[in-house]
């Protein structure tokens, strides 16, 4: 076995450098991060704060490791040289895309591009980056539970930063729902019980769980819960990184 | 200072939210946050207290020790508090000196303590002018999710209601006795947001404020401390309004210092 | 060693070989081991072993604060350790002192020696560590508090660092001392080790002992070392309940 990532070999062996989840796709075997700060990667979409305004970029806190610069050529709009700060300023939430990461440490990003751009309303929430693919859930089972449930627009980023609007009600659910996935995220029968949750709390009285909904338990497990291992692994089920059509 | 950038959105959101009278995490506006004491959780101090207001989370330690009167005060015992806003405790907290914040949270709580009397410093003098017991109230910040005035003067008066005076130890008696808590001053911390008052802010909270004001209140009817803080501003109805509900939750969180939670 | 000679030296060993707590020559403390115990950090622990009670947080990778510490190839590896006012019997003045910065230095240095650091160039990792109690040992109790709290933050590593105080005490060499044995024994030696590779990152002594002693301490302190390392791996399991291996050989 040749070492993945978040391992590292020495004297023919693999150890795992990172608390993680070992899941081995021959001739690799890598570890899966449980917890840390985003480590980001190339074409993965992230929800920033303006950090800070420069006369042709601004930084933004993407809860990675570094602030990552957006230039002013990366954004849908014609800015001239000095006027970054008439359209984003310290504190606006955007969504972008991580471009390109050199071995400075620098992280790339831009805003042009469907889906991506400035957020207006609503509010921003945040999971442990290791939780977004349990968030998402199996091609998007989970953020379509929530969405179905509550009516609220979701837009998730791969750096744990989760951007909910709706009503104030909605947006409540939802981050009581995210609360629920982000402490529990290693435990099996968790879609079951953010449907438990949701439907109790509906804003015109429980809801009793639909037929086609509830599936036996065993049956249920093998549809929904693909993360008792580790995500995107052998099985190659990778969700999507972002949620576009809402935005 | 440390980045940690609040998103603007999130602000508006609080301040959405209170418009309606509602909150981020569910509460009404006069509804504190869960807490819980927990007294004795150290025991190289002569009394302290662990206390967790939400995720907010305080160490309150007293440590006396035999020294001198102040020249203008012969007959009275020392009284120093001090907190430290250990940079442990948040992402917007940096090593070094004491903080302006955390000045401000030592001595809002040192002088409720000190107004209302908590203890009588007399009490504490050995031989007038000569030695005194000197009393060392310190306050950790563990975790700072928000209103850390509150916590840590919580934390404090349950650590001196039980305090231990080490007499013995330092040979100044035959037997150690119970430090004597006259008087229980609680704090009472508000935030405006828009044209709502909101007790107990979280750090979000804080941020999105327009006003704080805390309220120190004791068991026997008195206003004993307050202190207006954060950029804004309040009427003097808003702050009558404010002390009459000062006056309930001091009630009730008072009788936490024998160690409990509500 | 301070207090050898002062008129209050306790009985140390019994004859039955049995010391003050009652524990074997090569028992350690009961400890305890949280892991994730704080909300707003990437990662922390809190550490009860003995009458010590230590907490931990790390913040990072993250921009580094004051930026001429910067380094271009890695992070660089701030490590604060501070002794809380009441967690010693004196009451200590708030601060850093001279201690606390020599502390603070071979700890960082021991994690210097296990992070993967060059995979974060120009960011920081901030370890802080913070005394409640003391009761000899912080360092060491400090040292795992702060390792499993890397681990917790998903910080890259060769391994986990365990850590632990051997010492000469009447005459007899000693796993963990507590307050007693540290002041008025013969020697104190603080280790910790990279289970991995089997090498010790941190090392310190004073006191007096031979070389066929030190020896000796050396063995009985990595031994302490792994099953301190055991206790660690187990608070990470149990903090993201887990049953396969961590940290460990994949």
């Amino acid at each position: 076995m040749k070492p993945g990532p978040g391992t590292y070999r020495v004297g023919g062996k693999v150890y795992a450098s990172v608390l993680g989840l070992v899941s081995t796709r021959p001739p690799l075997v890598h570890v899966t991060p449980l917890s840390g700060r985003y480590i980001p990667k190339a074409g993965d979409v992230v929800v920033g704060t303006v950090t800070d305004v420069q006369t042709t970029f601004w930084l933004l806190d993407i809860a990675a490791p570094r602030w990552a610069p957006l230039h002013m050529t990366g954004t849908p709009w014609q800015i001239d040289v000095g006027e970054t700060d008439r359209y984003l300023r310290v504190g606006d939430a955007v969504v972008v895309r991580v471009e390109n990461l050199e071995a400075t440490g620098r992280i790339g990003v831009t805003m042009a591009g469907e889906g991506l751009g400035k957020l207006e309303g609503g509010t921003l929430v945040r999971v442990s980056p290791a939780r977004i693919p349990r968030v998402v859930g199996r091609g998007g089972s989970m953020v379509e539970t929530i969405t179905r449930h509550t009516g609220a627009r979701i837009a998730i980023g791969q750096n744990g930063r989760i951007w909910i609007d709706g009503s104030p009600e909605a947006i409540r659910r939802v981050s009581e729902v995210l609360r629920m996935i982000d402490e529990n995220g290693q435990r099996s029968g968790l879609t079951q019980e953010v449907e438990a949750y949701l439907r109790s709390t509906a804003p015109d009285g429980p809801v009793e769980p639909e037929e086609r909904r509830s599936p036996p338990a065993h049956e249920r497990r093998r549809s929904d819960e693909p993360d008792a291992r580790p995500w995107g692994g052998a099985d190659g089920d990778t969700p999507p990184s972002f949620r576009t059509e809402d935005l | 200072m440390s980045e940690e950038v609040v998103a603007e959105i999130l602000t508006t959101h609080i301040l959405d939210l209170a418009a309606e009278g509602r909150r981020l995490d569910g509460r009404g506006p006069d509804e504190y946050r869960p807490i819980t004491t927990e007294p004795g959780f150290v025991s190289t101090a002569d009394g302290s207290a662990l206390v967790r207001l939400g995720q907010t989370r305080v160490l309150a330690g007293i440590k006396l020790e035999p020294g001198k009167p102040f020249p203008d005060t012969p007959n009275a015992g020392v009284l120093t508090t001090n907190a430290e806003l250990i940079p442990l405790s948040s992402p917007t907290f940096e090593p070094g000196p004491p903080q302006p914040g955390a000045i401000e949270v030592s001595r809002v709580v040192d002088r409720a303590i000190r107004a209302a009397e908590s203890i009588d410093l007399t009490r504490l003098c050995v031989t007038p002018g000569e030695k005194t017991w000197v009393c060392y109230v310190d306050v950790h910040v563990l975790e700072h999710a928000g209103n850390l005035i509150d916590a840590a003067l919580l934390a404090a008066v349950t650590a001196l209601a039980n305090s231990t005076v080490p007499a013995k130890r330092f040979a100044v008696a035959e037997a150690d006795y119970p430090l004597d808590l006259v008087h229980v001053p609680i704090e009472c911390t508000f935030v405006r947001l828009g044209d709502t008052i909101m007790v107990d802010p979280t750090f979000e909270e804080e941020h999105a404020a327009q006003g704080r004001l805390t309220v120190a209140t004791d068991e026997t009817g008195r206003v004993v401390a307050m202190q207006k803080g954060l950029v804004g501003a309040f009427s003097p109805d808003d702050v009558k309004s404010i002390v009459r509900r000062a006056f309930v939750h001091g009630e009730r969180l008072r009788t936490l210092i024998k160690g409990g939670r509500s | 060693m301070g207090n050898v000679g002062a008129k209050d030296v306790p009985v140390l060993l019994s004859p039955e070989g049995l010391r003050l707590d009652g524990r074997r020559l090569d028992e350690l403390r009961p400890i305890r081991i949280e892991a994730g115990v704080l909300h707003q950090a990437d990662g922390s622990a809190f550490v009860e072993w003995g009458q010590n009670k230590v907490m931990a947080a790390v913040y990072g990778p993250r921009e580094v604060h004051p930026r001429h510490l910067q380094q271009n190839n890695k992070a660089v590896i701030q490590c604060k350790y501070n002794m809380a006012a009441f967690a010693v019997d004196e009451r200590k003045r708030p601060g850093l002192d001279r201690r606390s910065q020599e502390i603070s230095k071979v700890i960082a240095e021991a994690f210097e020696s296990v992070v993967f650091a060059e995979e974060f160039p120009r960011t920081s990792i901030d370890v802080y560590i913070e005394v409640l109690q003391a009761n000899a040992g912080t360092r060491c109790a400090g040292l795992v508090a702060a390792s499993v709290a890397l681990a917790d933050a998903g910080i890259p590593m060769v391994d986990l660092v365990p850590a632990v105080a051997v010492g000469k005490v009447a005459g007899q060499i000693v796993l963990d001392l507590k307050k007693e044995e540290d002041n008025f024994g013969e020697a104190d030696l603080p280790m910790a080790l990279v289970p991995q590779s089997g090498r010790l990152v941190l090392l310190q002594m004073e006191g007096h002992m031979t070389e066929e002693e030190l020896g000796r301490a050396l063995d009985l302190g990595v031994k302490g070392c792994r099953d301190i390392y055991d206790r660690m791996k187990g608070a990470l399991r149990e903090r993201y309940a887990l049953t396969p291996v961590v940290g460990g050989s994949a």
